[in-house]
């Protein structure tokens, strides 16, 4: 089969100890039979592992950090259009996705660069500090949960919700306190490294389970597999998993979906009760780093994702493969200093 | 007492329940056990059974079944239905 010939340009290469999608969404989009896929990496730093994966990214630019704006993201973004043709951008930071979801119809519009984001309205709409309301118009349950802008503010919520209580990062981070001075603690801890505000959640105890989705923003879930972590590291992430055959899972997975018209890739985090009730705890606004374990199960979700940026008609997958685990492993790889010099003095690679 | 909806196991006696990720081991007797199972036996074919094959008194094979029987639930591997 003749495979059509694309360039996409992706971030999230920093597969590190706490890995960015970027490297699992590419290898999904090498094993394409639809695409021929030329990748472009976006990197945040010098030495995201995936700027110096040559056999995976074949180009690598340097893009300037959210804080910088949107307009400096722009004219960065056009530079590398003007050398590449990128036909379409798949971004996956949480922290950046705002800017994309902003310049998707101009980059669309005036210049063809195709992605697939929600619009800003229904990315907000699943933000922790707001995901009570999301559960509630959604059907799915969700603990409780408080947006604090002070570590004052701790004392009451924690008597209220209970111990242990979560503490999160508006993007990133979380840490369960077992006293009103452990959450005190991890309020400065998390807010220095991420900002504010915090939020605070109620702990619900059981076993976690995660959905890796991606909806078409009609309505359609156009896939989903769920997993559990087998393996966790101290930063909480998964370094083991396995997929899991669980219908309700898929059912609440496809209801959040449709109702919300999730447009793009999504991780959906669920604690699984002891008395079998899901807690949605979080929606991830893009694919989560374990992805690729979809595309191991017979559910391209890279590709997908793609195929949709593109216009194309996409059906929703009907199965996947349940029992099949991912162990992820650390590789050191050999880089001249020639190429560190490059990416560091010229931002390309 | 009934397995579970789709555990799956394997010849040399792994154990995988894909509604909850766990997997486990078990030895040829309980490989034995969880394939009567399967094949729906009731708790006093299935010792009559081993009692056979092993030549061991009934009560205490009706004691090491209900032991593994508590073992299972306590794994969410199988029902208690009755």
């Amino acid at each position: 089969m003749n495979r059509r010939k694309i360039t996409v340009a992706v971030s999230g290469l920093n597969n590190i100890d706490s890995p960015g999608p970027g490297i699992p969404v590419i290898r999904g989009l090498k094993e394409s039979t639809q695409f021929d896929v030329r990748i472009i990496g976006l990197s945040y730093e010098n030495l995201e592992p995936g700027l110096y994966l040559h056999n995976l990214v074949d180009k690598s630019y340097s893009i300037p950090l959210p804080s910088a704006g949107m307009d400096s993201l722009l004219q960065r973004l056009l530079y590398i259009h003007s050398i590449e043709q990128l036909d379409v951008i798949i971004p996956n930071f949480d922290a950046e996705l705002h800017s994309f979801i902003k310049l998707s119809p101009i980059l669309k519009r005036d210049y063809g660069i195709a992605s697939f984001l929600p619009d800003l309205e229904t990315f907000e709409s699943r933000h922790k500090s707001v995901l009570y309301e999301f559960g509630e118009k959604n059907q799915v349950k969700v603990p409780q949960s408080k947006m604090v802008f002070s570590a004052n503010e701790i004392l009451a919520i924690g008597a209220n919700f209970g111990y242990p209580l979560v503490v999160k990062g508006k993007y990133y981070d979380a840490s369960i306190a077992a006293t009103p001075e452990q959450a005190v603690n991890y309020f400065h801890k998390i807010a220095n490294k991420w900002g504010l505000p915090i939020i605070l959640q109620e702990f619900v105890s059981g076993n976690e389970v995660n959905v890796t989705a991606i909806g078409d923003g009609k309505g359609n879930c156009i896939g989903a597999v769920p997993m559990r972590k087998l393996y966790i590291t101290d930063k909480g992430k998964a370094w083991a998993g396995i997929s899991l055959l669980d219908d309700e899972l898929i059912t609440i997975t496809n209801r959040v979906i449709s109702n919300s018209k999730w447009r793009g890739g999504c991780e959906l985090e669920f604690i699984k009760s002891k008395a079998g009730e899901y807690y949605l705890l979080e929606m991830n606004p893009r694919f989560p780093a374990w992805v690729y374990l979809a595309v191991g199960c017979g559910q391209n979700h890279p590709e997908a994702l793609v195929s949709m940026a593109l216009g194309l008609e996409v059906k929703p997958y009907q199965s996947y493969e349940n029992g099949k685990l991912f162990v992820r492993y650390s590789f050191d790889q050999i880089v001249d200093l020639a190429e560190f010099e490059k990416i560091s003095t010229l931002g390309e690679l | 007492m009934k397995l579970n909806k789709n555990i799956a196991v394997s010849d040399t006696g792994f154990i995988f329940n894909p509604l909850s990720g766990d997997s486990f081991s078990t030895n040829p007797i309980g490989q034995e056990i969880i394939r009567l199972m399967k094949e729906q036996k009731p708790k006093g074919d299935i010792v009559k059974a081993l009692g056979q094959k092993y030549n061991a008194e009934e009560s205490t094979l009706e004691k090491d079944l209900e032991d593994f029987f508590q073992m299972l639930l306590s794994y969410q591997l199988m029902q208690d239905n009755e």
